[in-house]
């Protein structure tokens, strides 16, 4: 089953990530990730998509893999190297270098206050990617990737760009570094309808040129639809359903991930809803189901699925979690 | 498009021009933020307000809703509304209070739940507080009104006990929703009131906005920047660029066979879970409203643009009964038939 390290850009095995939440003397702990498993492999870049509803614990899996927060089980292996056994200095030359993020506000990720331009030299300068001189030509050569060139984006402050824009110098300085992963938290949520599909189509090609895997983590399905090449479903820190992103949207088999695709609004007047839908009504307590989390409003559920956590299932070419698929 | 009223017609907005305009070291900055906006909204009917961030359609909402406040100010037009034949006139303050038009008759739905409830209050004490404003009543009565309200509407009534912390962000937004809605209003005007939940209970909140409109046959504007949302539930959309109203037509032609080329390319640009052909975006950005482009104000972004579209700001025509549009191409391509376009 466990294939040789080398062979994985990015391992995730059981990773959980546990949170306690104290009031008064009693003190109730959740787990925002549980046992999420899966592999990205190297040599052959990859879209890989975590999507699910708030709370489900996409950007808590994702600060894990980037190192900003320590799961409390499980393993994250990067290029075959335990994560958590790096030395600091390891973590910031080599871990920092290799994997870097994307956030999903860009005028947030930069400080008014500063030119943008400032943090593409200071990364150069930080990881001492090319001397002084070099700087110049070396910026403009990330930047034409992401459609910018030097002349639009040296000594602008951040209220000088365009949200778009914005985005692309956040993505141009992950770049600088030459990673291996990017990890993108909702990249284009903030983008207007006009400006993201450049973007997102920006991601599919940095993919095929740059040859960098991508993590791209959010709510909106239909972009992952559009840009994935496979997807993972979160709901309530489980990753409910994963496999290539065809198979599961085209033809989901997880009763949330069914719920999940009746529920996105389709720009289509053949497509308007004629059903009803109920909604959870007090969804923290979903996370404390003894069972199946989604036990509470699955059209199909089982005796078992209230008392049992379902195991994952190998069907049709994906993993579920489902006592359906049994 | 200038008289023409229709008998049923219950929001008119003529010639509508709202500024920012703002004052600072005697440089005066102007920006136009909805600019010559005529559009009439029928009794009964959801009507879609659609264009990206900045466009002007939160302005507009707040001018159609006599709202507004420096620095938007209202530089020309008008904004009435016909409740059972009286005609009140949006954007006089006095004429608004003394008929007690607000949340009696035109009621809001705001954007951000979180902000818009009191936190150190019980959902039970914010109904009082507001229907006490409004219907002056016991304490007993308006609990039972809003218990009564929720239970309608298909809503756990113990959220009356919660605070606004204790419910989760779909719970807050339909519950500000009933807030809004429980005087029965004939006009409701809602501001992205999805945006930023999640797909399951977004389709829960429509599913609510649906229910309440039809129930009393009111009228509702709904603005959101998500044509999936408007596709479920307008029976019209308006689609604005940049302050200007860029094109109008029933739900079905506006995505199905749009006519202005901002218009297509944002229906194009929508990625579709039936089909992942590439997409393209918009070249190009929306323009800074301070300073718009003259002429029409997409051509630097419009692969279409001819040279009149660089200085001539095109006027919005009806091509169809129903359907009006803003663009030079279009309007050219019908020039033979235009007389006929023009008495439809």
């Amino acid at each position: 089953m466990q294939p040789a390290p080398n062979t994985n850009l990015l391992e995730v095995a059981d990773l959980t990530k546990t949170f306690t939440v104290r009031q008064g003397f009693s003190s109730a702990s959740f787990d925002a990730v549980d046992d999420a498993t899966f592999t990205l492999q190297s040599g052959q870049p990859e879209i890989f998509t975590i999507a699910g509803e708030s709370g489900s614990g996409k950007t808590t899996l994702a600060r894990m893999i980037m190192g900003m927060e320590l799961p409390t089980g499980g393993v994250l292996r990067y290029k075959g190297r335990d994560v958590a056994k790096l030395s600091g200095r390891e973590r910031r030359s080599w871990f920092f270098k290799e994997v870097q993020p994307v956030f999903q506000d860009p005028f947030a990720t930069f400080s008014p206050l500063k030119r943008v331009d400032h943090y593409l030299y200071e990364t150069v300068a930080n990881y001492k990617i090319t001397d002084k001189r070099g700087a110049d030509a070396y910026i403009d050569s990330i930047l034409h990737e992401v459609g910018l060139s030097i002349m639009e984006v040296k000594g602008r402050y951040l209220n000088e760009l365009s949200g778009g824009q914005a985005q692309r110098v956040s993505i141009a300085r992950a770049l600088l570094t030459h990673p291996s992963l990017i990890v993108a938290d909702e990249p284009v949520s903030m983008l207007d309808a006009s400006l993201r599909m450049s973007i997102v189509n920006m991601f599919r090609k940095l993919k095929d040129d740059q040859q960098v895997s991508i993590l791209y983590i959010t709510h909106d399905l239909a972009t992952a639809y559009y840009m994935a090449d496979r997807i993972a479903i979160m709901l309530r820190g489980w990753i409910v359903e994963m496999g290539p992103v065809e198979q599961v949207l085209g033809n989901p088999l997880h009763p949330y991930t069914q719920n999940l695709k009746a529920s996105i609004p389709e720009a289509d007047p053949d497509k308007v809803w004629t059903e009803k839908i109920s909604l959870s009504e007090m969804e923290s307590e979903e996370y404390t189901l003894t069972g199946c989390k989604f036990a509470g409003r699955c059209p199909h559920v089982m005796e078992k699925c209230r008392s049992h956590v379902p195991p994952n299932f190998a069907h049709e070419g994906r993993m579920v979690k489902c006592f359906l698929y049994e | 498009m200038t008289t023409n009223v229709n008998a049923n017609t219950i929001v008119e907005a003529k010639n509508l021009k709202a500024y920012y305009i703002t004052r600072a070291y005697g440089i005066e900055r102007v920006v136009k933020a909805v600019d010559d906006i005529s559009i009439q909204v029928k009794e009964g009917e959801i009507y879609g307000i659609a264009g990206e961030s900045g466009c002007g359609k939160s302005s507009l909402l707040k001018v159609l809703l006599g709202a507004h406040q420096a620095p938007l100010t209202v530089v020309d037009g008008s904004v009435k509304y016909r409740f059972d034949g009286n005609e009140i006139n949006a954007l006089s303050k006095q004429e608004m209070e003394h008929k007690d038009v607000r949340w009696r008759q035109v009621s809001y739905i705001p954007q951000g739940s979180m902000h818009v409830l009191n936190p150190v209050r019980r959902i039970r004490d914010t109904f009082h507080d507001f229907i006490q404003a409004h219907r002056p009543m016991k304490r007993h009565e308006s609990n039972e009104l809003a218990r009564n309200y929720l239970r309608d509407l298909g809503l756990p009534d113990k959220v009356l006990g919660a605070y606004p912390h204790q419910l989760s962000g779909g719970m807050r937004q339909r519950v500000t929703i009933a807030l809004a809605t429980i005087l029965w209003p004939k006009l409701i005007f809602a501001d992205e009131p999805t945006t930023a939940l999640d797909v399951v209970v977004q389709r829960g909140v429509i599913q609510l906005l649906k229910e309440i409109q039809q129930k009393e046959r009111s009228t509702l504007v709904l603005i959101t920047h998500d044509i999936g949302v408007h596709a479920n539930l307008a029976d019209r959309i308006a689609v604005l660029y940049a302050g200007k109203l860029v094109e109008e037509g029933d739900t079905r032609t506006i995505l199905k066979t749009p006519m202005h080329p901002y218009t297509q390319f944002l229906i194009k640009s929508l990625p579709r879970l039936d089909d992942r052909g590439a997409r393209v975006g918009i070249p190009g950005r929306p323009p800074a409203l301070e300073n718009p482009p003259p002429g029409c104000r997409f051509h630097p972004r419009c692969p279409l643009a001819m040279d009149k579209c660089r200085t001539i700001d095109p006027p919005l025509i009806t091509v169809q009964p129903g359907h009006r549009v803003a663009c030079h191409v279009v309007t050219d391509a019908m020039l033979p038939e235009m007389p006929h376009a023009a008495s439809a």
